[in-house]
């Protein structure tokens, strides 16, 4: 791994009426490596992703790729630069198929210019990316309509709109929600494949049995701060990061 | 309590589900079925001046008019999510510049029709473009303005022959010719529409009304991609006031009438929103109608409007997703 | 000296008109396009309780203000809390009532009704005569202005913080799902808000309209005004509408005393650009261009 993270967060800052949502956060993400953001429901994290991809102005602080300093930056000049995230809530464009949901982003700029102009037929290359991360081409499946899909093949569509706009960075929403335990099986290997083709991933989630096969870093937000940063099994033996998961035990 | 539950099922005529994908071209009785209504609709388009007489050919020309305005308006709404309240804007800016350039250059209609629909769309596209970036109600607003301030404007500079207007402009050469030239166009506009929303663009397009921020998310700018949609839209909308001006042979402050904005929304809602060629019907039906109640003033706009209401609240699928539903599925009552 | 006064009155003009709209965008989020076709409505039908019903002024203004909260009623209950949630319907469908009323009332020639054609329809004023201050002579209608403008405002304020309808709007204006929870009903507050808007674009209407006369053509004008001034000051933000009134009245009289009075409209739509461009959310708008909904 390099020593310069690719991604590095320092001093974020987001308010919402008189809400601090998130409170002076910091952490790098280095390349290639599986960065886990847990934390309690509402502690700020989809926030979090929000800020980092432009979605949101920060009040405060700055964010680096690779270098340079993307605040501010509207959000698909962020994605065309590479960082791309999911979404937690899905809405894919459910009238449409669901190899048709890539074409938006295979028309963006970032993959008009990495492919030099000769993507080819855009409608093959979006079935070949669904048949990688699992939609069964024999069976039809990147041909069914969207909305007709279920939860699991929802959640690798989503992975997918990432996927084909061939990004270095995907910070992931919440992939797992919602999904069985077979499912989140068959989600694994996908993302370990996305590590090893060079990706660095960034995941917010709440199963962390199954973050912890994946992750090598995590870090742990509650009430929009950020309380740990390290190997998992340091940071879980925290007292401060058992106190927000578990409660104290004592009464205040 | 047993009470006996009827729902209403729909299920897909058994003609329709052998015409999914390639094997509609698996026979001539497929084909057919996916083909007759675009037949009828061309051939019928085609040999309507035939069957009509002087009068009704000039509505005919101003309900083309109508109806190429409707097709962009629900181009907008439906497949870009931008509601156009200001319909007007377009014609009076292609009627200004077809009518301003053959008035004091006095180039022919041939030269200034083209012109105008480019230099109208421009012009449109230019003075929405500070709201493209926004969110969709400010669309609605500007559109809505944009046409009253028009007129303001040429009202205070005096531009233009200012309340009077320019008469005396070229028209066009004779009745078959005005037909035929904006059924050409309607015909071209629909098609290429309709191919154009299943093209990358379109969906881009499809993707920021369902979703603007997961196309954000996928690199895509959708300011850049709406100006595109606004320009394409104008075009069409400009075309039908050059060709209007030239109709005439007239130009004045009514070509931004509250009219042009209004009877293509009606007419969309009652064709169909969605459906493209819903609205051009819409247009063709609603047209005559208020031509017939000309004597009455104002009270036709009330009539769109209550008419429009009604469907919306009512029937808001409109006429053609009616029929076209109809024409796919049958329906039957079933126990549950 | 001259330009003081006048661009306040002018400015207190543009917030009683576009108050009414504000107020029912921030707490229903629906564009009222009605709003300008309910002030010429009040003006008219003033207009008909007096001469032609031969009431006295201040009930022929009371009636009329409530026949049009009751309209604002009935477009709510009736037409729009059918189409919550669907934007594109229902600026659709205000934009057709607006119509409606706006082009009913220049109807004629039906069942007897001579629609309401030319320039003879006038409002007295309710005091006459003019008053010099500061050596600038200025009709006691125009201080009847500013000063039922200022009493409505300040009413309106007391409205929203102190009384359980008001605060239940502000409330639904903030966070609609918030308070709703909290057993604010929204189509109730929804309705309630259309009715106090329409009565005020009524107020508006009888206290501007004595300045001049009453003509359907107006109710386009008022409703460009009112729009423009809220995308000035920002949607759903009152504070606002009432700055954003008088940085359009003072501008628009200053152009008007230097460069004649064709150029205010120019100003008016230069000054809309400019805010689009540069500060989309208005002048005190809260809400980023494109409202961050993830």
């Amino acid at each position: 791994m390099d020593k310069d993270p690719i991604l590095r967060v320092s001093g974020l800052s987001k308010a919402f009426g008189g809400v601090q949502a998130v409170h002076d956060v910091s952490f790098d993400l280095f390349t290639g490596e599986v960065l886990g953001i847990i934390g309690p429901n509402g502690a700020g994290k989809t926030t979090l992703v929000n800020l980092i991809t432009g979605f949101v102005t920060p009040d405060s602080g700055s964010v680096l790729y690779k270098g340079k300093n993307i605040r501010g930056f509207q959000p698909h000049k962020i994605a065309n630069l590479g960082l791309v995230r999911t979404f937690q809530v899905m809405r894919p464009y459910h009238s449409l198929a669901a190899f048709k949901n890539l074409i938006v982003p295979l028309n963006s700029p970032r993959v008009r210019r990495t492919s030099g102009g000769k993507l080819g037929d855009r409608d093959s290359v979006a079935i070949d990316i669904l048949e990688e991360i699992g939609f069964e081409r024999d069976a039809r499946v990147p041909y069914k309509t969207a909305g007709s899909l279920p939860l699991g093949y929802l959640k690798r569509l989503e992975l997918a709109r990432c996927i084909a706009l061939r990004p270095e960075v995907i910070l992931c929403d919440e992939v797992f929600s919602g999904l069985s335990m077979s499912e989140i099986a068959s989600m694994i290997p996908l993302l370990e494949k996305l590590q090893m083709e060079g990706i660095t991933i960034m995941m917010i989630e709440h199963r962390l049995r199954e973050l912890f096969r994946l992750a090598d870093r995590v870090a742990v937000i509650n009430f929009g701060r950020k309380l740990a940063e390290g190997i998992p099994k340091e940071v879980m033996e925290r007292e401060e990061v058992k106190a927000a998961y578990l409660g104290t035990g004592k009464r205040k | 309590m047993a009470e006996k539950d009827r729902r209403r099922k729909r299920l897909d005529r058994s003609i329709k589900v052998r015409c999914e994908g390639l094997y509609a071209v698996s026979s001539w009785r497929e084909m057919g079925f996916l083909a007759l209504p675009r037949l009828l609709l061309i051939l019928g388009l085609l040999f309507l001046p035939l069957t009509l007489d002087m009068y009704w050919q000039r509505v005919l020309c101003t309900a083309g008019i109508y109806a190429l305005l409707a097709l962009s308006f629900d181009f907008l709404a439906e497949y870009v999510g931008l509601v156009c309240l200001g319909g007007a804007m377009f014609i009076g800016f292609g009627g200004y510049t077809s009518g301003v350039l053959n008035s004091y250059f006095e180039w022919s209609p041939v030269v200034t029709i083209p012109i105008a629909t480019l230099g109208g769309a421009v012009l449109s596209t230019l003075v929405l473009i500070p709201c493209l970036r926004l969110r969709g109600i400010y669309f609605a607003i500007v559109s809505f303005m944009l046409p009253l301030f028009s007129v303001y404007i040429i009202i205070a500079l005096g531009l233009f022959g200012s309340t009077e207007g320019i008469s005396a402009l070229d028209t066009l050469p004779n009745i078959w010719v005005e037909q035929y030239v904006i059924i050409g166009a309607i015909i071209t506009a629909l098609f290429a529409i309709r191919r154009l929303v299943n093209e990358d663009i379109g969906l881009i397009f499809r993707g920021i009304k369902d979703n603007d921020q997961a196309v954000r998310a996928s690199g895509i700018s959708i300011t850049s991609y709406r100006i595109k949609a606004v320009f394409i839209a104008s075009l069409i909308g400009s075309f039908a006031g050059a060709y209007l001006s030239h109709l005439y042979g007239w130009l004045g402050l009514s070509l931004f009438a509250m009219d042009f904005s209004i009877l293509p929304i009606a007419a969309s809602v009652m064709g169909g929103m969605g459906t493209l060629v819903g609205p051009v019907i819409g247009a063709i039906i609603l047209t005559p109608m208020s031509e017939a109640l000309r004597g009455f003033g104002q009270l036709r706009v009330v009539l769109y409007c209550l008419v429009l209401i009604g469907f919306i609240l009512y029937k808001p699928e409109g006429l053609m997703n009616y029929l076209e539903r109809k024409y796919h599925q049958f329906e039957r009552w079933e126990e549950v | 000296m001259d330009i003081l006064i006048y661009g306040t009155v002018n400015s207190i003009v543009f917030a009683l008109i576009a108050v009414g709209f504000s107020l029912v965008y921030g707490v229903s989020r629906i564009p009222n396009f009605a709003h300008g076709s309910v002030y010429v409505l009040v003006g008219f039908l003033t207009w008909s309780f007096i001469n032609d019903l031969k009431l006295n002024y201040a009930l022929a203004v009371l009636i009329s203000l409530i026949i049009a909260s009751i309209i604002g009623l009935i477009i709510y209950r009736f037409i729009l809390i059918r189409l919550r949630g669907l934007p594109t319907s229902e600026i659709i469908a205000s934009f057709a009532v607006s119509l409606i009323i706006l082009e009913g009332l220049r109807m004629q020639g039906i069942a007897g009704f001579k629609g309401f054609i030319g320039p003879f329809y006038v409002l007295q004023p309710f005091i006459d005569g003019k008053i010099s201050i500061f050596g600038v002579f200025v009709d006691y209608q125009r201080l009847v202005i500013i000063a039922g403008g200022v009493v409505i405002l300040v009413f309106l304020w007391v409205f929203t913080h102190h009384t359980k309808t008001g605060l239940s709007l502000r409330a639904i204006a903030q966070d609609e799902q918030a308070a709703m929870m909290l057993g604010v009903n929204s189509d109730r507050t929804a309705m309630i808000s259309l009715a106090i808007g329409s009565a005020l674009a009524g107020l508006a209407a009888v206290l501007i309209l004595p300045l001049g006369n009453i003509a359907a053509e107006q109710g386009y004008r008022v409703l460009v005004y009112a729009l423009a001034v809220c995308i000035i000051g920002g949607l759903g933000s009152w504070a606002g509408t009432i700055l954003a009134s008088f940085v359009l009245g003072f501008s628009m009289i200053t152009s008007t005393a230097l460069f004649g009075a064709l150029w205010e409209n120019v100003v008016l739509i230069g000054t809309i650009i400019l805010i689009l461009l540069f500060k989309p959310s208005g002048l005190m708008g809260k809400q980023k261009e494109l409202e961050e909904r993830v």
